[in-house]
This record gives structure tokens, sequence and C-alpha cells, in this order.
């Protein structure tokens, strides 16, 4: 093996996925938004080594992966607390209360309105319209919508995180 | 925890069923009968020309005929065609796209399958908004079930046609759900919108000859292939057949999903069947169709929900989000939150808007807090004007018009600010 080569960093099982997301597509490239998404099943973010590892993959350059993973708000490039909360604060929620909610959540967990928790546990945030306006206020927590919600309900379901 | 639609029609008959989104459920209530039908009885032209006169438009904000879109794909090319299903939906308001994927994934299959067959299409790529995690579950779980019974792959319903269709989730990115932002991001790159043309039936996805639809207008048209032009047509008005769903949001009493012919008037939409806002309390204004559109006042509610009506006021069928605002409502607290967003989503390709986006933003914040000059407002409209049409997409036009529409009605409230130096509306919605 090539001396220079950075080590190996995706795991065998996530680089079988991927390849298989590949043959899907008509152009190699067309399966790096499902290879990102991956990527971050396993690790928190993209670090360099991932980025060289993936354009080796797609056969371009490791900035062209980069420049993918921020323009997208779901894809990260700095390391992440355990869970993602996000605050739908759109019209909707917001007609229903959603920016108390945030503020109120914030203080619960003694973070800005856009912070980690001391421990690392949970980044909390705010997010433009989810699809769930019927349903306000509500919020994401990783890939899980909680609807109706009022802070009482939010504090439980943050509380319950690992 | 999704609920299923308040009123029903064709398109969500079954959808508190929850077998409905399996294949056998699907099959008992007569479904891929239409597939079959298109793929046996009816030539690829025979299926585009019901499509037309059935006068089915896209339901994804643009209204344009889903037929003649389809007609646009060059016959007799050797290049591969795709079709590209648009669930990204990110419009403000609008939720509709997310009940379709969760509660009828059989019935979207469906209608790709017609599609695929009218557009001699061999591959289908569904790109669902990154978030939509759980739809897109849902609906990977019915393509398994659709290859497993030979619906989809080398040998569709052993008719020798070859149809794939390959999810793609996106990652958080509004821009996307515009088709030639989704087509970027499809091949891997950054969703900024391309300049057209070409368009994407000569140069699509991975630059082949593509038709990008939206899940709603999919969902159609299995029930236009089984029951003909004439029965679609008896829903809705003469130049907007068919039935929509509408999601209500906002101060009402009833929010959700409404599925009901289109030009049913605003007014029956917001007071009937979502109960009107709370007792003791008025409309101050109704977005009628997800954030781009511009607001209604309430002496406007009115309208018939088409867009032959809308655009006599200014405004669009959009995605049908109907967003209502009660009396209490700040409307310059509303521009911070509308502007806000396009701010955020900007691709930022293009100088209008990136910077228009950005202007409009700070000084209706301004405004807000009580430090805008009566030039602002002026100042609103000159930049607003000068973002519209100017632009390689339509968002900065989405960008602009609201703030337009809140200016064209509610001016007084922007105008109150200024004169007071501060926000007048007590009880309004926290910002």
């Amino acid at each position: 093996m090539d001396e220079g080569r950075p080590r190996v960093v995706i795991s065998r099982s996530a680089r079988q996925r991927i390849d298989a997301e590949i043959a899907k597509y008509p152009v190699r490239r067309g399966a790096l938004l499902p290879a990102l998404h991956i990527v971050h099943e396993e690790r928190s973010h993209v670090d360099p080594e991932i980025a060289v590892e993936l354009a080796e993959i797609f056969e371009i350059h490791p900035v062209d992966v980069m420049e993918v993973v921020s323009f997208y708000n779901m894809f990260y490039s700095t390391p992440q607390a355990r869970h993602h909360a996000y605050v739908c604060t759109n019209l909707s929620c917001s007609l229903q209360g959603a920016r108390g909610l945030l503020r109120g959540l914030a203080a619960h967990l003694e973070v800005d309105e856009h912070g980690n928790t001391a421990d690392g546990r949970i980044h909390l945030g705010h997010e433009e319209c989810l699809g769930a306006c019927a349903y306000a206020p509500m919020m994401r927590v990783d890939d899980t919508y909680h609807e109706d919600l009022d802070l009482e309900s939010a504090k439980r379901i943050l509380d319950g995180l690992s | 925890m999704l609920t299923v639609p308040h009123v029903t029609s064709y398109l969500t008959e079954h959808f508190a069923d929850d077998d409905f989104g399996t294949l056998p459920g699907y099959e008992r209530r007569g479904g891929y009968a239409a597939a079959r039908k298109a793929l046996t009885e009816m030539s690829p032209a025979e299926v585009i020309a019901l499509v037309k006169d059935a006068g089915l438009q896209g339901r994804g904000g643009a209204g344009f005929s889903a037929g003649l879109k389809w007609s646009f794909m060059p016959a007799g090319t050797d290049k591969p065609k795709y079709l590209v299903c648009n669930a990204d939906e990110s419009e403000p308001g609008s939720f509709k796209d997310r009940i379709l994927l969760e509660r009828g994934g059989h019935q979207l299959l469906e209608g790709i399958l017609c599609a695929a067959h009218a557009t001699g299409a061999e591959k289908t790529f569904v790109y669902v908004r990154g978030e939509y995690a759980q739809p897109a579950r849902t609906l990977s779980r019915c393509i398994d079930e659709a290859y497993e019974k030979g619906y989809l792959g080398p040998d569709v319903m052993g008719t020798g046609f070859r149809h794939d269709v390959v999810l793609q989730r996106g990652a958080g990115a509004y821009i996307c759900g515009e088709e030639t932002g989704l087509l970027e991001s499809l091949g891997g790159g950054k969703g900024q919108p391309r300049k057209k043309p070409p368009f994407p039936a000569q140069y699509g996805a991975f630059g082949m000859p593509t038709t990008v639809n939206n899940v709603e207008t999919f969902s159609h048209v299995p029930h236009i292939v089984r029951n003909g032009a004439d029965w679609f047509r008896s829903f809705g008005t003469e130049k907007s057949p068919g039935t929509t769903l509408f999601g209500v949001s906002g101060h009402v009493v009833r929010p959700g999903l409404f599925e009901l012919p289109l030009g049913t008037p605003l007014a029956e939409i917001v007071l009937e069947h979502a109960g009107g806002v709370p007792s003791g309390r008025s409309i101050k204004g109704v977005i009628p169709g997800g954030m781009s559109m511009p607001i209604l006042p309430a002496d406007q509610l009115d309208v018939p929900m088409a867009n032959e009506f809308l655009r006599e006021r200014k405004t669009m069928l959009g995605t049908g989000g109907v967003m209502v605002m009660d009396d209490r409502t700040c409307m310059v607290r509303v521009a911070c939150i509308v502007t806000w967003f396009f701010r955020d989503e900007s691709c930022g390709q293009c100088t209008q808007c990136r910077e228009g986006t950005g202007w409009l933003n700070k000084i209706v914040r301004r405004i807000e807090r009580g430090a805008g000059s009566s030039e602002d407002i002026d100042i609103l409209l000159d930049v607003a004007g000068k973002m519209e049409g100017q632009t390689i997409c339509a968002f900065a036009d989405a960008a602009a018009w609201p703030v337009q529409g809140l200016l064209r009605h509610f001016r007084d409230d922007f105008e109150r600010h200024v004169r007071e130096q501060k926000c007048p509306f007590t009880e309004s919605f926290e910002l």
C-alpha cells in the first residue's frame, strides 16, 4: 500500500453501503449526498481525513467535498453534540409560541439559544420550516419530529435523551 | 404523530387506513390498476394526451400543465431519460407532500410509473428533503415492496418496460426545492440553480432529458388514468381542475390538512373547515399559498383558491399552505420572520438576491424595534422591486413578493412603528 495514503477511516460496512449507492447513479458523484449521510450516521462530522477519503472514492478534490458539506445545514465539519434539538421558529410555529419555547428550553438546558450543553449531550437551536405547520409548535430531535409541544412536554423529551 | 386530513377526497380517501401504505392494502383498494392500464392498453402519447385533457396543473407552486411538461421530453433520442420527483417540500406553511409520502407511498409510485411510460423515462430519482427522515423510510419500504412484486425493475408487470426508482435525501437547503437547484444537488453538488434555458427536458439530471414533478402532481395521475379526464374535470374550476391539499396553520381552531376542489373560497377553508380564529378574535390577514405568496387582508377571503382568481388579487396558490393571523398580529414581526427566512436560505449566487434579502431583513428589523424612519418603507419597496425578475431563479421574486404584499395591505402597521418608535402591538406573538 502507498505509504503516503491516509489511514482508512470509513468503516467497511459504510464503504459497502456507499458503493451500493454509487451503483444506482449514472455518474459516481450522484451518490455524494447519500455517502455524506452514511458517514454522518457513524461520526458527528466530516473531518479532513474523511474528506480526503471521500474525495478518493468519488474521484474529486477534497475541497469539492467540503464545499458540499458547508452548503447544507445537515452536514457538519466540526464535532457535534450527541443530539441535535431544533425548534422550528418559522411563521406558523412562531404564531403558536415557538420563540418562547426556544427561550424556555435554552434556560432549562442552561445554554444560549444556539449552543451545546456543557456535557456535550444536546445542541439546541432553531430551524426553518420543517413541514409540521398544523402541529405547532414543534421540534426536531435528530430524526424524530415532536409536535404540538408545550414547554413542559418539550423539556421531558430533552431530559429523556442519553 | 401524523394526523390524516380532516376533509378527504380521492387522493386522501384511504389515508386513515394504515394498510393503505402497504402494497397489498393499496392493491385491495384498486391500486396499480391504473399503471397496468397505462402500460398495457395505452400508448405513451395517449397517456400524455389524457393528462393534458384533464388539465392537471403542477402542484409544486408554479401551476404549469403537467401533460404539456411531459410532452417536452424529446422523442427518438438514444440518451437515457429521467423523471425526478420533487419531494423537497420546504415552503413555510406547506406540509402536504409529507403526508402524501407517509400515507400514500404506493399512490406516488403508481403515478411515477404512469409518467415513466408516458415520457419513456428509465429511472426516477425521488429527492426527499433531508429533515423528512421518517417519510423517506416509509417510501423506501414501498419501493422495496414494489421491486419484490415486479412493479419496478427490469420487467415492470411483465410488460418488458424497465423502470427503477432511486430515493435520495437532501440535507437541509430550501433552494433544493427549485427544480434546477434540485438537479445540481442530486448530482452531488451545491444546490445552486442553473440558468434556463436549457430546460430540464433538454439538459436535466446528469445532463440527460428530465421531467421534474412534485409529489402531489404524480399522486393525481393514477386517478386520472383510472377515471378519465372528464371525471377529473368534475372537480375544481374550468381552468384549474381537480382537488388539492390545503394545509391550514396559524391562528385557527382546527389546523390541519384539507383535500378540497381547486376554487374553494378561502373563507370556506379558513372559517368552515379550519373553524376560524378562536372566539373573541378576528382575522387580520391570511397567506394563501405558502410564505412566498403575498398576504391577503381579511376583506378578501371571498377569493376562490385557484390561480386565475388569486392572480387578480396579486397573489397565487403556491403550495396551498394557508397561514392565518388574528387581529393581535404585528405584521412587521411577520415581515421579520419572512425576510429572515429568505436571507438565511439565499444560495448566494446572484447579487440582487444575496444582498437584497439581507437588506430587506435589516430594514424590517430596524422598523420593528422602533428605530426606523419613514424613508425606510420606501427603501423596502425599492429594494424588493429591484430583486424581481433579475436573478437566475425565482427565489429573489419569492423573497420580494411577501414584503410587497405586507406593505400593500398593512402599510399602516409599518408606519405606526415609525411614528411611535416602538412596536404598538403589545399582544402580538413573540419574536
